[in-house]
């Protein structure tokens, strides 16, 4: 039997030299940046990034910034989780955000009181016998919503052979069409409070940790998310050797659907209200924590873990600029290079693994 | 039991209008180990191909293991017991040796459908049984295929074959594209396959690989089959007189 350092057929290999796990590499970048955040806030603001500085606190870490650095990445981040499992297949997603905007209002407007302040609901979009609903149809329906959006993704990808970024795009503008159309463009407002239960305080972060969670173990553990891999990895072989690719993708988009549909649930009711300009650019945001957590655009590499890191990256550079009371501009430019960096970078670690 | 594991009968490939493949009629015996050899477009892959389901064949039959069969993608080939290892490898890079051996047959220890968990050290053990079965050096089976050199890659396609418990294994220019050593660990595993009494096809067109390894040399020439020599009966001159056209064997006059 092989051990750790003795391989089959007597050949040895030095366990120090095994390729380091990438999520490593991703973490250092996560303890990097807070440290750069820590010292420029030092010099130049003589402020703490990451340590408690007030006198009427008495906690170690400014628990405050932290958690809403966890809370603001914790939609997005739920997104992001889907969004890894298509870019893994070697596919692409650009119509999350606009399943978030369409399933927050529909589920929106099954989520609706009837009477506020003891007048009718000004921002009622059905009658009143639909209205005061239990929390479990306006779930249902924005599931329903995000998986429907999904099916018809991935069933484009796998049945007519377009490429996933045709395919999404088009259903990117079909849905935020679909989102201003819902309402004629206004908003909807004043849910339930079971369903305003669901986002509120941080009810979002244990949402993404829950799912986090559970998707990690799905990814390693079973033959969906095996299957996942090798589709990324070389489509062909994963043909040859039996896998049904075809409806591998459809499950794919579906559950990369039913995702954002679930931030959008969280996010209309964290917020008490949905519109139809909701989760513009999320498709992005959430490509981006994955590709900064290691996700290979090119399929096959990459992991929840990776992802979760990524995100936490993506919330931590936020919520630095707003330390260093940076403009909002600065934040995007900063952004869209550091999306470039990750994926200029991931190019560079395959090549130089390729010659090796 | 009969005495063939493999037999075609007029096996025929025409793609639109090309005769690839005319009148194919061959025999394997069981544990016999028999090589196609024949010049670049006269038939062999095609006739691979017809057997390992990967086309089906204009006309003629494939009878496997005593049974007519029509076979409608490498899958059904697989399953009825033919494994392959085809010119361009079918591993998925960024998987593990376990991974790959299994692939698309994993074993589970729950069923979940397509969320069906893992046996992972099921399939290490059985990795581990089926690499030194047939003798393959591996350093470490937890390694992505990716870090692997061409020869290794190689064997852990072969051992595909030998996890599964297959009837015929089929190997199509196993070694085109390896090393000296390479090319002799490969070879060393046709040998334990012998050994082991399993039949193989061998698709080469290095002629001392192939009176080193087999029992017969099948000569494909402009898609049909032009010599069926024993190895005994013959010598690298005669087989590439065979290939080139300047000989045909008797009982295949006027084939070609």
């Amino acid at each position: 039997m092989a051990n750790s350092t003795h391989g089959l057929g007597g050949l040895t290999y030095d366990p120090k030299k095994r390729t380091r796990a990438p999520e490593l590499n991703v973490l250092a970048a996560l303890i990097l940046i807070i440290v750069a955040f820590e010292v420029l806030g030092r010099v130049f603001i003589g402020d703490s990034f990451l340590f408690n500085t007030r006198d009427n606190v008495d906690t170690l870490f400014n628990e405050q910034r932290l958690q809403i650095i966890i809370l603001q990445v914790a939609i997005v981040g739920i997104i992001a989780l889907g969004v890894t499992q298509v870019i893994i297949t070697g596919g692409i997603d650009l119509s999350s955000g606009s399943i978030v905007g369409v399933t927050a209002m529909i589920t929106m407007s099954f989520a609706q009181v009837a009477m506020v302040n003891g007048n009718p609901n000004p921002k009622a979009i059905f009658g009143p016998e639909w209205m005061d609903l239990p929390v479990i149809v306006p779930l249902a329906v924005g599931l329903a919503c995000g998986l429907l959006a999904g099916l018809i993704n991935g069933w484009l990808i796998a049945y007519t052979r377009i490429p996933p970024f045709i395919a999404t795009l088009g259903m990117m503008v079909a849905a935020r069409g679909a989102a201003k159309w819902w309402s004629k463009g206004n908003p909807i407002s004043f849910p339930t409070e079971s369903y305003a239960a669901i986002g509120k305080g941080m009810m979002p972060v244990v949402i993404f940790v829950v799912l986090a969670v559970l998707f990690h173990l799905i990814m390693t553990q079973t033959k969906y998310g095996r299957h996942c891999y090798a589709i990324g990895s070389n489509e062909a072989a994963a043909r040859m050797s039996g896998i049904n690719v075809d409806g591998h993708k459809v499950l794919v988009y579906t559950i990369a659907g039913a995702l954002a549909s679930l931030a959008a649930i969280v996010l209309s009711s964290k917020n008490l209200t949905a519109q139809a300009g909701m989760g513009v650019m999320y498709e992005l945001d959430a490509i981006a924590m994955a590709v900064i957590g290691g996700i290979s655009l090119q399929g096959g590499r990459g992991s929840i873990i990776g992802t979760c890191l990524g995100a936490l990256i993506f919330g931590v550079i936020i919520s630095g600029f707003t330390f260093l009371k940076l403009d909002a501009y600065y934040q995007e430019m900063v952004k869209g290079g550091i999306i470039v960096g990750a994926v200029v970078l991931d190019q560079w670690r395959q090549g130089k693994r390729g010659r090796g | 039991m009969t005495e063939f594991i493999l037999e075609t009968r007029a096996l025929t490939k025409h793609y639109a209008g090309v005769h690839a493949l005319t009148d194919a009629s061959f025999t394997l015996r069981r544990g016999e180990h028999v090589a196609i050899m024949g010049d670049n477009g006269a038939g062999k892959s095609t006739f691979v191909r017809q057997i390992t389901g990967v086309e089906p064949p204009t006309r003629g039959q494939i009878i496997f293991d005593g049974v007519e069969h029509t076979f409608n993608s490498p899958i059904e080939a697989r399953e009825a017991g033919i494994e392959t290892v085809f010119q361009t490898l079918a591993l998925a890079d960024d998987l593990d040796v376990p991974s790959n051996l299994f692939l698309g047959r994993e074993k589970i220890r729950f069923n979940l459908g397509p969320f069906s968990i893992l046996d992972k050290k099921a399939m290490r053990e059985a990795t581990l049984a089926a690499l030194q079965k047939t003798g393959v050096k591996i350093p470490n089976l937890m390694n992505t295929i990716r870090n692997m050199s061409g020869g290794q890659r190689q064997c852990v396609a072969i051992a595909r074959t030998a996890a599964f418990k297959s009837k015929l294994v089929i190997m199509d220019e196993p070694t085109a594209a390896l090393g000296v050593q390479e090319t002799a660990q490969v070879e060393n595993i046709i040998r334990t396959l012998k050994e082991a009494g399993e039949p193989l096809i061998l698709v080469s067109h290095n002629m001392r690989q192939v009176f080193d390894l087999v029992d017969r040399i099948v000569v494909f020439r402009r898609g049909r089959i032009v010599a069926n020599l024993r190895k005994e009966d013959t010598d690298g001159q005669d087989v590439v007189a065979y290939i080139t056209g300047a000989k045909t064997g008797a009982e295949f006059a006027g084939a070609a």
